[in-house]
């Protein structure tokens, strides 16, 4: 069979897609700078700072929590008969808790946040845009900018490493519960095995990667609200795309913060 | 209000861009002068011109699309135009730094199309949301509640205070956003069709209040609407945006008398 050629037309779509890709990411640079020029300016929205911290930490504990414990069991029922038939199955405390602490527990948590607080926010800065609420903000005088996405951003920033360092938490309950109904290990002998094992070289680049994750959240959900067009569909529009795109950019951030790390490493 | 009208007039007449204002009649609370605004290819305002005076009620009138909200969002700095020039109680709008701007907007008060009401906050706290920058306008009170109900209660709804928005009916939402815009007792009231969306019997009811406001506190209107009934009640002048510029001006009788074809589809039933 002849091979299909892609047509002009077809190419110069594919051309314009990713050239409104690198628009997006030059638009999404210029929202972050304003986001530090106006988060040192006054007045403070300390208030309503509190009030999304509030939202967005605590209301995503369960989430969080269900799925860390759902992590943790899976992991240690999927990677006990290998680390048996390797004769390693004293190892399990250690593998699951590096692997949930350097990378599952953060990248996991994160992805979990970007479908709930990225499209959340999308979509509710969104409504707000297109119900002319923002000007409304803007008219009696606050600094909408302010107000809604700083306060946003700063509390997805604050609120992520928190929500990893919970999820890890329950993650390892989780895996500490397969080995002791499976192993006969005990709680105490697991949870000193694993916090043996990790280092503060394990600990550090994880948490500081957890707080860009937050940053990229926030940022992604606020510049998809805040700039969304288009009436209602353009609410629904904002949020789809609000996750796909801090989805993305979380494994960009990620593969980044590895690379960074690993140099650190080798030093 | 606070500048002479001779300084004023001599202001007038010494800019080119003001030569088509010549019926100065009292102290300008407003002024477009040839302001453009085009989105694209587009052109929405082509030259458009306005006075608004001292506690009139102009009402201007333009079909759908014909650039009345951009132009009415342009006057408190929501947008920027292309050209021209718009001075609001005698500051040029595109001059002011974000602070004076803010100031100015505490004596504008401005009631959106779709009422645009805060969905997470109460009734109580939308209307006390404008007062978090303005308690000094305010006499920096401490207790809110006398302000807030006095502001409900002129729209007949000190009832709905602890309600939320979405538990009001369409006509209570337009009242409720009436009572957010006096709440910090504005010189002028911008209103973007107050009636659209509501039934004749709710919008008949918004009107009358437009009305009573304006007596009560004497505040200057400028209403953006395309309903007629609306325009023959409250309307002292009317300004018709056509094509983008100000088409025909007069009063509400003169220009439902005139014959010319774009004038006359206004009025037609």
């Amino acid at each position: 069979m002849a091979e299909r050629i892609p047509s002009v037309f077809e190419i110069s779509k594919i051309l314009e897609r990713i050239k409104q890709f690198f628009i997006q990411i030059g638009e999404l640079s210029f929202f972050a700078r304003r986001f530090f020029k106006e988060l040192f300016s006054v007045p403070f929205e300390f208030k309503e700072l509190l009030r999304q911290c509030y939202q967005m930490g605590n209301r995503s504990l369960m989430l969080v929590g269900m799925t860390g414990f759902i992590i943790g069991l899976v992991l240690t029922l999927q990677s006990r008969p290998t680390m048996i038939q390797f004769g390693a199955v004293s190892m399990m405390p250690n593998m699951v808790g590096i692997s949930i602490v350097r990378e599952i527990g953060p990248v996991i948590t994160a992805l979990i946040c970007a479908g709930r607080i990225a499209s959340g926010i999308g979509a509710e800065l969104g409504s707000m845009r297109v119900t002319e609420q923002i000007d409304a903000m803007e008219v009696s005088g606050t600094n909408p900018f302010k107000y809604l996405v700083v306060t946003r951003i700063l509390a997805t920033t604050l609120m992520i490493p928190i929500l990893v360092v919970f999820g890890d938490l329950i993650a390892l309950l989780g895996s500490a519960l397969v080995e002791n109904l499976k192993g006969q290990v005990s709680f105490q002998l697991y949870f000193n095995t694993v916090f043996d094992a990790l280092s503060f070289g394990d600990l550090i680049p994880a948490t500081v990667k957890s707080f860009f994750f937050g940053f990229v959240i926030g940022l992604v959900g606020c510049f998809k609200g805040y700039h969304c067009k288009k009436g209602t569909v353009g609410v629904g529009i904002a949020a789809n795309t609000a996750v796909v795109m801090a989805s993305l950019l979380l494994f960009i951030v990620d593969f980044i913060a590895v690379f960074v790390s690993d140099i650190f490493y080798e030093l | 209000m606070n500048y002479d009208m001779n300084k004023d007039t001599q202001k007038i007449k010494n800019n080119e861009q003001h030569k088509l204002i010549d019926h100065l009649e009292g102290n300008a609370v407003i002024r477009i002068n040839n302001v453009t605004k085009t989105f694209g290819d587009n052109h929405v305002l082509n030259g458009f011109n306005l006075v608004l005076y001292e506690g009139e009620n102009l009402v201007v009138m333009g079909k759908s699309g014909s650039g009345k909200s951009v132009m009415i969002k342009c006057l408190v700095g929501l947008m920027a135009p292309d050209s021209g020039y718009i001075e609001v109680m005698g500051k040029e709008i595109s001059t002011l730094d974000r602070q004076t701007l803010d100031k100015l907007r505490s004596d504008i008060g401005f009631l959106f199309q779709g009422s645009a009401l805060y969905d997470s906050m109460t009734v109580r706290e939308n209307l006390e949301f404008p007062m978090r920058r303005h308690r000094d306008k305010l006499g920096n009170v401490k207790d809110t509640t006398p302000l807030v109900l006095e502001a409900l209660e002129n729209v007949g709804l000190a009832h709905t205070m602890n309600l939320m928005p979405d538990e009001l009916s369409g006509g209570m939402k337009r009242r409720v956003a009436l009572a957010r815009t006096l709440i910090l007792k504005p010189k002028i009231i911008l209103y973007d069709e107050p009636t659209s969306g509501l039934d004749p019997i709710t919008a008949k009811e918004i009107i009358e209040l437009m009305r009573s406001i304006q007596k009560k506190y004497g505040t200057s209107s400028l209403i953006i609407t395309h309903d007629v009934d609306c325009a023959r009640v409250i309307s002292e002048r009317m300004v018709l945006l056509v094509d983008g510029i100000n088409y025909a001006e007069g009063t509400y009788s003169e220009l439902s008398a005139s014959t010319d074809p774009k004038v006359e589809a206004f009025f037609k039933k």
